[in-house]
């Protein structure tokens, strides 16, 4: 009958076009993470020096790229993974999914910023998560921006803080960590006892940055005033602003050891085709040229210390004692942390 | 013979290829490393949190399911037996709830609900600071409220589409017999309609049941279903394990729903007599109809109002009214590497429609006559064509790269693997709108036509299709709708030239800042303009006489 007929001739045509998809010569294919952004013009840069063909390939947030490359371990269809960061780096690490490379160009990256000690992963940007809140409310309010984490358990701000969940989005398990740098894990008062305190006093937990910040964030018609957002946020909010704004609508809270420092690398996957123009990628990635380029495309910093920064980061401040909590010790406990956190405050 | 047999294969290897095949495969991977927990299943059943999460995903979605049918009926009805200017447009304007995504949809809902919202500010007008204000966000009415917006559309197109071809004679005799309006409706209306309501309920039941977006989005971790468990165990805590054994779980129960759903399925359906559309449809109306009609177009109006507030948003800029993030989603002016044009996005998302759509159509229609055909154990049968809703859609994702990752079916690179994912959330509903107009097709018809010489292929063309047509324009724009909606589809995007509508807006909503916010509801309005075209130009399709049956 016609119908399955044209199902035959479907699946015939679905095994003939993909086995016609060869690999083209000198390709390089980078897994990344959905936010990952770079300018054309440096991509085809890079393609006309080396005469090679880059796809890049959005792979879900970066916990799901983790999990697809660690699911293709040893017939990875990309090259490279970029989008690794210090809240995954162990288990990235312990599934030995990529292969080993120094390239020259780390002697630019100073010390706190090099994320891989084992020389798998190459950091390529950082970025810090912090408090964010809405200028204009806390002025109508009457309300000073908090200085210690401790406040936040009190009445000014019952109701008035959102955060996203630990166990499903980055800036929230980003957050917890620097509670748990702050507060500590076995003092009197602990970082658990912090969160009991904050649910006591109506955290709003979402599930991910994009609902917390455009649905609860009082900025965006919320009734929060307090979001964790990213350091770099109010200079996006500026440049990024619907009319032209002498400054951003939102501010930083940057108190010390309650921000973290968030380090991104790329990788090569172990069983790469193109492993040579992998590496060329990682030298040309960790160069000025592509380090000037990606602040204002994804908000992040640059980690070679000779790349200059845009001017609108002077709204993106830096904290000055981010948490103190190595990926090693954050690999070790991150599921711990993230069981805990979801008893108490979820559960 | 070799037609029959090709029949039966066609959807068969089709669901053993591409949903049996990566769930084996991706369940085979998460239960096969040694490092795990030796019992995942203990696990979960023995875990009263996952009992608890099992709990909550059960009762709301029969909740949810119950309140979707209370506002999905009337509109049906609506659309059934009354013949009105703009009817088409506004039917195509119901379903769009159904592929708007989840975030968006939130911004919607805050626009008018939200504490600084439509209704509240309106509030604080009339009552002032210390007045009632409406408080649902983040609570779990406002995922119920959620759950119908987003579902209704399901009943109101598969109810109305059998509804509309039902005989009015019934009702007339029953009316001759002395019968009341609302005597008639229980007593011969509703039993009538029963096989369309179940199948309709059943959508909406599952897909309550595996939702993930809207109980995310607006709900909050507090409220998470066990699809939302399922994704943080897999992405966030690698414990593949234990999400398989959830996903197990997960489909074990909607199986079971599926089950008891056929069984009453093949109860309630009898053999109907079916009519053309204009012999039901009221042409003349008394004030009673008019006032009924006018109600269920306000009530329909309340029910879109989120998407008229998006689209008000839109096209807001300082204050005032302007094309501001119209220009903007034009111009490139970053000169990203994934930068494409709206009418480059807008063009993937309707080729991809199209192809899942036509897929759908010959699966789920080829389906349908399998299902018919075993009449002994067709409940088995329908249920496993069914259970693609029914898994983690996390889970299949994650089985397709796993199942289609060597020459010669290396999909991963490939926008087939998307098409494909899409087909099979589409194809049920295929099955869900034919087979109850399958069931009650008389099997005289298909004899007579037969005995009086006609071969398999004329008695499909000239008997059944343009009987079951209006069932497949259904089935049709669902299966265009879930595509163009695409759940949970962004894991298997695999460059950045296939992005698509959804995938554009949930970048945009990537970053902070006002004209991302507002070009992310511009691009919303295009979805929901393109949509609007295509469920039209669905509607109006017509071959012979075949649509308009």
């Amino acid at each position: 009958m016609k119908i399955s007929a044209a199902v035959a001739l479907m699946m015939l045509m679905t095994v003939f076009a993909v086995a016609c998809r060869g690999d083209a010569d000198n390709e390089l294919v980078i897994m990344t993470h959905d936010s990952f952004a770079i300018s054309e013009e440096l991509i085809a840069e890079f393609e006309a020096e080396h005469d090679a063909t880059v796809v890049l390939q959005p792979a879900g947030d970066a916990g799901e790229a983790l999990v697809r490359a660690i699911l293709e371990k040893g017939n990875p269809s990309a090259d490279l993974l970029y989008g690794i960061d210090n809240t995954y780096l162990g288990r990235a690490l312990d599934e030995e999914i990529f292969d080993e490379y120094r390239p020259d160009l780390l002697d630019e990256v100073p010390a706190q910023f090099v994320l891989d000690e084992s020389g798998h992963v190459t950091s390529i940007d950082y970025g810090y998560v912090n408090l964010n809140y809405d200028i204009a409310y806390l002025a109508d309010h009457g309300l000073m921006p908090p200085t210690t984490l401790e406040e936040l358990t009190g009445p000014d701000w019952k109701g008035r803080l959102v955060v996203e969940n630990a166990a499903s989005s980055s800036p929230g398990l980003a957050f917890l960590i620097s509670t748990v740098s702050y507060f500590g894990e076995d003092d009197d008062y602990d970082y658990l006892d912090f969160w009991r305190d904050l649910r006591a006093n109506d955290v709003l937990v979402k599930d991910g940055w994009t609902a917390a910040y455009y649905t609860d964030f009082s900025q965006y018609g919320g009734d929060r005033p307090l979001v964790v957002s990213y350091a770099t946020s109010p200079a996006a909010e500026y440049l990024f602003s619907a009319e032209p704004v002498e400054v951003p609508p939102t501010g930083n809270i940057l108190i010390d050891k309650a921000s973290f420092l968030q380090i991104e690398g790329i990788g090569i996957l172990k069983g790469a085709n193109s492993k040579d123009l992998a590496k060329k990628f990682i030298d040309f990635a960790l160069g000025t040229r592509f380090q000037e380029d990606f602040p204002e495309q994804m908000f992040v910093y640059p980690v070679n210390q000779n790349a200059a920064i845009p001017d609108s980061f002077r709204f993106a401040e830096i904290p000055s004692a981010p948490a103190d909590i190595g990926a090693l010790e954050i690999g070790e406990k991150r599921e711990q942390w993230i069981q805990a956190w979801t008893e108490v405050v979820l559960r | 013979m070799t037609a029959n047999r090709l029949l039966v294969i066609g959807p068969v290897a089709f669901l053993a290829a591409f949903f049996l095949y990566p769930l084996a495969a991706i369940l085979g991977r998460s239960f096969g490393g040694g490092e795990f927990s030796p019992d995942p299943f203990g696990v979960v059943l023995g875990d009263p949190y996952y009992l608890g999460r099992i709990w909550f995903t059960v009762w709301q979605a029969a909740v949810s399911t119950v309140l979707t049918l209370i506002v999905g009926l009337p509109v049906a009805y609506l659309f059934a037996r009354h013949e009105f200017p703009g009817k088409t447009v506004l039917k195509a304007l119901t379903t769009l709830p159904f592929i708007m995504p989840t975030i968006v949809v939130a911004m919607g809902f805050i626009a008018l609900l939200g504490p600084q919202g439509l209704v509240n500010t309106a509030l604080t007008g009339v009552f002032g600071d210390g007045g009632p204000q409406v408080r649902v966000t983040n609570t779990l009415t406002i995922i119920f409220m959620a759950h119908a917006f987003y579902n209704y559309a399901i009943v109101v197109r598969i109810v109305s589409a059998f509804w509309s071809n039902l005989s009015p004679r019934f009702g007339e005799s029953a009316a001759m017999l002395g019968a009341g309006r609302i005597r008639t409706f229980t007593h011969v209306t509703l039993p009538l309609l029963m096989p369309s309501l179940l199948s309709s309920a059943v959508l909406v039941f599952v897909f309550s049941f595996t939702s993930f977006g809207v109980v995310l989005v607006l709900g909050g971790p507090r409220f998470a279903t066990l699809e939302v468990s399922i994704y943080e165990l897999t992405v966030k805590l690698f414990r593949l394990d234990v999400a398989g054994a959830l996903a197990l779980v997960q489909l074990a129960f909607t199986s079971a729903f599926l089950l008891v759903y056929t069984r009453l399925q093949a109860q309630s359906a009898v053999p109907i007599t079916f009519v053309p559309v204009d012999a039901v449809t009221r042409q003349r109306r008394g004030f009673r109809d008019v006032a009924v009609l006018a109600a269920i177009v306000v009530g329909l109006l309340v029910v879109l109002s989120p998407l008229v507030a998006l689209v008000e948003r839109a096209v807001s800029s300082g204050g005032g009214y302007s094309l501001t993030h119209f220009v903007g989603l034009f111009t490139d002016d970053r000169g990203s590497y994934f930068y494409l044009s709206p009418l480059m996005v807008i063009w993937n998302s309707i080729r991809f429609a199209l192809a899942s759509m036509v897929i759908a159509l010959a699966v789920g229609t080829a389906a349908s006559y399998v299902i018919v055909r075993r009449r002994g154990r067709s409940g088995v049968v329908d249920a496993l064509f069914m259970a693609p809703l029914g898994v983690s859609a996390v889970t299949l994702g994650f089985g397709f790269l796993v199942a289609f990752n060597r020459a010669p079916i290396d999909l991963r690179g490939s926008w087939l693997i998307l098409v494909i994912a899409h087909s099979l959330v589409a194809y049920p509903f295929v099955i869900r709108s034919v087979l109850p107009v399958l069931r009650g097709m008389p099997p005289h018809l298909k004899e007579s036509a037969a005995l009086l010489g006609a071969n398999p292929l004329n008695v499909f063309v000239h008997v059944e299709l343009p009987i079951i047509a209006r069932a497949l324009l259904v089935g049709a724009t669902f299966a265009f709708a879930v595509s163009m909606g695409e759940f949970g589809a962004s894991l298997l995007l695999v460059r950045p030239e296939f992005t698509t509508i959804p995938v554009a807006i949930f970048r945009l909503l990537g970053q902070p800042g006002e004209s991302n916010l507002g070009q992310a509801l511009a691009m919303s309005t295009l979805l929901m303009a393109v949509v609007t075209v295509g469920f039209v130009a669905i509607e109006r399709f017509r071959y012979r006489n075949v649509g308009g049956f």
